[in-house]
C-alpha cells in the first residue's frame, strides 16, 4: 500500500508550488506545495488542499522545477551590502491612514 | 366537516407526505454517498485525493443535513436531522441503490461518483427553478457543489479510462458493475410525477435524456465502452436495498444507537 502511495505521487507526480489570492487586490502568496499529474490537476488539489477554510479567491500554481532561485552559498554577496543601508527602509515618510496593505 | 370540505384537506396532507418522501430521496442519497466517501479518509491513494474525497464526503452530507431539516420541518412530528440520520432503520432510507454500493477500488468509487454527479447536476438543476423555493434555495447552493464535484469525477474518469491499461480495466469494471443501477435514477414513479406535476421537480424524461448525452461525451472522452446490459429500475427510492446499506448505517448510526442522544 505505501508503495503504491510512494509510486503514484512522489514518483510519476510532479512536484507543484501552490499560490493563493487570499481577496480581491491583494497578492498571490506562496503557501506551500502538492503533487499532481497535470496543471490542471494542480490548480484542483491545491483548491481541495489549500482554501478548505476560505484561504483564496485565486490560485496560482508553477511546476516546482520552473522555479529558478538565488544559491544559498552567495547568500553574503547577494544580501550582505543592504545591511548598513537603512536609509533604503521608507520609515522616514507618514502613510496616510486610507492607504492600507502596505 | 362534510365531506366536500375534508377533500382538499385530505389532498394537502397527501402532498405533503409525498414531498416529505421526495425531500429524503434526495437527502438519503446524498447522505448514504457522503458516509461511503468518508470511508476513504486515511486511505485514498495520495494525500491530496483523500482530502479531495473527504471534501466531496463533507459538502454531500452539508446537503443532507439542509434537506432532512426541511423534511423533518415537512412531516411535523418533531423528528429533526440527526433523528432522520441517526434513528431510521435501512427500509426507511429512500436513497437510490447506486449511493449505497461500496467503494470498491478508486476506479468504482470515481464511476459511482461521476454517475451520480452527473444526475445530481440536471436534478439540482431543476430544482433550483422549482416553485417549493425552500427546495430551490438548497439546491441553488448545492448546484455549486456539485459542478465541482462533477469537474472531479469526470475528470478523473477520462485520466483512469484513458490511462494505463490497467487504470482503464479497472475503470471499465467499474462500469459494468455499477451500470445496472442508473436505471433507477430516472424512473419515475408516482411521487417523481405528483412532484413534477406540482412544479416542484423537473421532469424526469427530459432530465434522463441530457445524462444520457452527457455520460456518453465522457464515456467518448474517456475511451470507455457503454455497457450492454440493460440498467434495471431498481427501488431504493421505496426503501429496497442492496445488502450493503445495512453494514453502511450500522457503522453510521453506531453511536447514537449505544448512547441515545449523545453530543459532540
Amino acid at each position: 500500500m505505501s508503495e503504491t502511495i510512494r509510486d503514484c505521487s512522489a514518483a510519476d507526480w510532479p512536484l507543484y508550488e501552490v499560490f493563493i489570492r487570499s481577496r480581491g487586490g491583494l497578492e498571490h502568496k506562496h503557501v506551500g506545495s502538492l503533487h499532481a499529474a497535470d496543471a490542471g490537476m494542480a490548480v484542483e488539489h491545491a483548491r481541495d488542499v489549500y482554501t478548505r477554510r476560505q484561504e483564496g479567491v485565486s490560485i496560482w500554481v508553477v511546476r516546482s522545477v520552473d522555479i529558478v532561485a538565488s544559491d544559498p552559498g552567495e547568500a553574503e554577496a547577494l544580501f550582505e551590502p543592504a545591511r548598513d543601508k537603512v536609509y533604503r527602509h521608507p520609515t522616514f515618510y507618514a502613510i496616510p491612514d486610507e492607504v492600507k496593505n502596505l | 366537516m362534510s365531506a366536500a370540505a375534508a377533500e382538499p384537506e385530505r389532498r394537502d396532507r397527501t402532498l405533503s407526505q409525498a414531498l416529505f418522501r421526495y425531500v429524503l430521496r434526495l437527502a438519503d442519497t446524498s447522505l448514504v454517498l457522503g458516509q461511503r466517501l468518508g470511508e476513504w479518509v486515511g486511505h485514498g491513494p495520495a494525500l491530496e485525493e483523500d482530502l479531495a474525497l473527504a471534501n466531496l464526503a463533507l459538502d454531500l452530507i452539508g446537503q443532507a443535513r439542509l434537506l432532512l431539516s426541511y423534511a423533518g420541518e415537512i412531516e411535523g412530528e418533531g423528528r429533526d436531522e440527526d433523528a432522520l440520520a441517526f434513528l431510521r432503520d435501512a427500509p426507511e432510507f429512500l436513497n437510490v441503490q447506486l449511493a449505497e454500493q461500496p467503494n470498491g477500488d478508486f476506479a468504482q468509487t470515481i464511476v459511482r461518483q461521476w454517475l451520480i454527479d452527473a444526475w445530481q447536476l440536471e436534478v439540482y438543476g431543476g430544482l433550483a427553478a422549482s416553485a417549493d423555493t425552500r427546495l430551490a434555495a438548497i439546491a441553488a447552493k448545492a448546484l455549486k457543489e456539485t459542478r465541482y464535484h462533477y469537474r472531479f469525477s469526470s475528470g478523473w474518469l477520462v485520466r483512469l479510462g484513458d490511462g494505463t491499461a490497467e487504470s482503464r480495466a479497472r475503470a471499465q469494471r467499474a462500469l459494468e458493475s455499477l451500470w445496472r443501477f442508473t436505471g433507477e435514477l430516472f424512473a419515475a414513479d408516482e411521487i417523481d410525477e405528483r412532484m413534477a406535476a406540482a412544479g416542484v421537480a423537473p421532469p424526469l424524461a427530459a432530465a434522463a435524456e441530457r445524462w444520457e448525452a452527457r455520460v456518453v461525451a465522457d464515456l467518448g472522452q474517456a475511451t470507455l465502452a457503454r455497457p450492454e446490459r440493460q440498467p434495471h429500475p431498481w427501488h431504493g427510492k421505496r426503501g429496497l436495498h442492496t445488502e450493503h446499506l445495512g453494514h453502511l448505517l450500522g457503522e453510521m448510526q453506531h453511536l447514537q444507537r449505544t448512547y441515545p442522544g449523545a453530543r459532540w
